[in-house]
């Protein structure tokens, strides 16, 4: 049956499954959505191309789906783009399909034409342009497979508006055949072996994971792993949640905001287990002095992470879970009384806190409601920037997948968007975007798209009218020159959210904190909660860029 | 260190983009760089010297291993293999010089694909010690314009 690329696109997505497309139509993908009009497939309609690619990150992030996106050519395709160095660069499946103008108009500077796959080749996992409908089927499916497999990451498929109009009889192939991209899974036993008598023979050992635990699902692995070998878990940011907070041998988080009891670990380790972790410098610091005295064993799928930034002693490359169900078997309980005494040591003595006040409401108190009122129930997302650091710090997170920000990119005006996408895949969650009042503003516009599909999704503002985290970096590192930090002229957050038909409420007491997080949950429609938090309020502990332990500011006290 | 590394890749449109900006992107630096198809028109080999340390060299080696259209990277740094630079060169060639040169590019084992009223072109392949070797004894004569390729680069057969 002779099908138009339009109906090959849209049943091959059918094919692969996908429940939520998010975007928004223009010139080159009329044809398209004409198509899709008479399918299925739920489709998202945003106010701007990034909130549709957060969405459908958030929608990967939160499901483990592969998160799907359409717009327009040119600029459309250009907004995207935010969006897909987000998705990449945290590995996050994603297809985003961009219309292009038609192929003989290719190169020609027409209208609304731009080099998409120019454009997102360092920003993606790989990029197809289409320019026959022969190979369409093929290139849909292939972009499934290698955004899914494999470290996960975006794939953009340029769609001229041509090969969505033409016709051909064929059927999708298959099978996919890609000689150049064959991951490996399986991790090597002799390595494997290796790293199991070096954790067994070690003192002082720390588990430091990171977001690949998640993306291979190995949260179980990975706690039968640090209970049958007891060996304390720090995760990064993008591993919050990986391991339950709310257990002893959990260390929260590390790095440049990490707890300093984390960050005491690992430079007192003796072995460091790196797991689906890159070691980035947020991580490490100043390379030199990360986790001095350790041998450090690497687990990733992806070899080009291993020895990248921090020379690794037993690299093992392969899945996450796989290469953990293996090491379990290998390894034995230690008691290690005296590194875990110290470690306790540690908590008690350099617990994460803050000065609460009376009389103002601290932001890192709002997050502590907010897990109070939530916790186990609920899916956070965060803006980025110090909301981000707080909601990592002072939220308690027991389960993989609930924990949702941009990390490796830092995108602001991620949260937002990311949490209708959240939502709408796990639509049993309370959903909550702890947010700045800068970073909402990058992506309020998608208060309609919450509002025209009804999505519970509570927007948090810790309001300090700050750009904060630079606030805080020109307070302690530039002399308190607040250049361009201040946020005047920012508008009233409540009104807005009933200008767009969402509630809003106000919040400048302590008291009301917590009772408006309540009455927010049982609204059962989007919420924006504008919390006025102490202008100020720095996040600590904090090592400085490129620093070391004993440089740490703050959480000492 | 210098590391010649061959790499077959799908024979598809933008993979040159895809691996210099690999090297551009990630601050590797190409010294030389030589594209063809081969025995199979479906793939091409690029051949790519690059300098580096070894960890440069091994981040390389992964980077370019993890681009879905390569197929296969090979290192022939310390393995056998034999590898060839074409470079053509135009120098002057005055009435009464010619015969010197004539003479230069035999010893050399070079070729004389052009001669004009004032120069010649003269064509010369091989490691690139020995074309350097002869540009230098050319440069008395007065080189007007050289062209030359990349390296390309092959693993020695069994002995």
């Amino acid at each position: 049956m002779s099908r138009t690329g339009s109906q090959i696109l849209i049943d091959t997505l059918k094919e692969e499954k996908v429940e939520y497309v998010f975007g928004l139509p223009g010139g080159a993908v009329i044809p398209l959505f004409d198509h899709l009009f008479d399918s299925d497939i739920k489709f998202i309609l945003t106010r701007h191309e990034q909130g549709a690619g957060h969405m459908a990150d958030g929608y990967a992030r939160a499901t483990g789906k592969v998160g799907v996106c359409i717009v327009t050519s040119g600029p459309g395709a250009t907004n995207l783009t935010t969006a897909i160095a987000t998705a990449n660069m945290d590995s996050v499946p994603m297809v985003a399909i961009t219309g292009q103008v038609k192929t003989h108009l290719i190169g020609n500077d027409a209208f609304q034409e731009a080099d998409i796959t120019g454009i997102t080749r360092p920003i993606t996992k790989h990029n197809y342009l289409v320019k026959d409908i022969k190979d369409l089927g093929m290139i849909v499916k292939e972009a499934f497979y290698i955004a899914s497999t494999g470290r996960p990451g975006a794939v953009v498929i340029d769609l001229p508006v041509d090969v969505t109009t033409d016709n051909w009889d064929g059927d999708n192939p298959e099978k996919i055949n890609l000689p150049g991209y064959k991951p490996v899974y399986e991790g090597n036993m002799r390595q494997i072996k290796i790293a199991a008598e070096a954790i067994n023979r070690s003192k002082k050992p720390v588990i430091y994971a990171g977001g690949g635990v998640i993306a291979s699902n190995g949260s179980e692995e990975l706690i039968a792993l640090a209970k049958k070998a007891n060996i304390p878990v720090n995760t990064t940011l993008l591993a919050l949640g990986a391991f339950p907070e709310d257990d002893d041998l959990s260390l929260g988080m590390l790095g440049m905001h990490g707890t300093a009891y984390a960050n005491f670990a690992v430079h007192e380790s003796d072995l460091l287990i790196a797991i689906g972790a890159r070691f980035d410098d947020r991580i490490t610091g100043k390379v030199e002095t990360f986790a001095p005295n350790a041998v450090v064993i690497h687990i990733d799928i992806d070899p080009t992470s291993i020895s990248k930034n921090v020379k690794v002693d037993i690299p093992v490359v392969g899945d996450a879970r796989r290469i953990l169900l293996e090491l379990i078997k290998l390894v034995k309980y230690v008691e290690r009384k005296e590194w875990l005494e110290s470690i306790s040591g540690w908590k008690e003595k350099y617990p994460l806190s803050y000065k609460n006040s009376s009389e103002e409401i601290k932001p890192q108190y709002v997050v502590q409601q907010i897990c109070e009122a939530t916790k186990d129930k609920a899916i956070i997302t965060t803006e980025v920037g110090q909301n981000q650091m707080w909601a990592a710090q002072f939220y308690t997170y027991t389960k993989p997948r609930s924990f949702i920000s941009s990390g490796g990119l830092g995108t602001m005006g991620f949260g937002f968007p990311a949490a209708i996408g959240a939502k709408l895949g796990c639509p049993d969650k309370i959903v909550i975007d702890i947010a700045g009042d800068g970073s909402f503003q990058m992506n309020i516009q998608e208060l309609s798209t919450a509002v025209n599909y009804n999505l519970p999704v509570i927007v948090a503002i810790l309001n300090n009218g700050f750009l904060g985290m630079v606030r805080q970096w020109q307070e302690l590192f530039y002399n308190k020159r607040y250049s361009q930090t201040q946020l005047v002229g920012s508008p009233d957050f409540v009104r807005v959210a009933e200008g767009y038909g969402a509630t809003g409420f106000l919040v400048e007491r302590k008291e009301d904190v917590r009772p408006i997080i309540e009455k927010s949950i049982s609204i059962g429609g989007p919420v924006v909660i504008d919390f006025r938090v102490s202008p100020e309020e720095n996040v600590f502990p904090m090592i400085p860029a490129g620093g070391a332990v004993h440089q740490m500011i703050g959480g000492m006290a | 260190m210098k590391h010649v590394i061959s790499i077959l890749v799908e024979n598809k449109v933008g993979v040159l983009s895809r691996i210099t900006g690999l090297f551009s992107g990630r601050g590797f630096n190409i010294e030389s760089l030589a594209v063809g198809e081969t025995e199979n028109v479906k793939m091409s080999r690029m051949t790519i010297v690059v300098g580096g340390d070894d960890a440069i060299l091994e981040q390389v080696r992964k980077q370019l291993g993890k681009v879905i259209d390569v197929i296969k990277v090979t290192d022939f740094t310390g393995k056998g293999h034999v590898a060839r630079d074409l470079m053509l060169i135009k120098v002057n060639a005055i009435a009464g010089k010619r015969s010197e040169i004539v003479e230069l590019v035999d010893v050399f084992r070079g070729k004389i694909i052009d001669v004009g009223q004032k120069d010649m072109v003269i064509e010369i392949s091989g490691p690139e010690e020995r074309l350097e070797a002869f540009l230098n004894l050319l440069r008395p004569y007065g080189i007007k314009e050289v062209a030359r390729t990349g390296r390309i680069a092959m693993s020695r057969g069994l002995k």
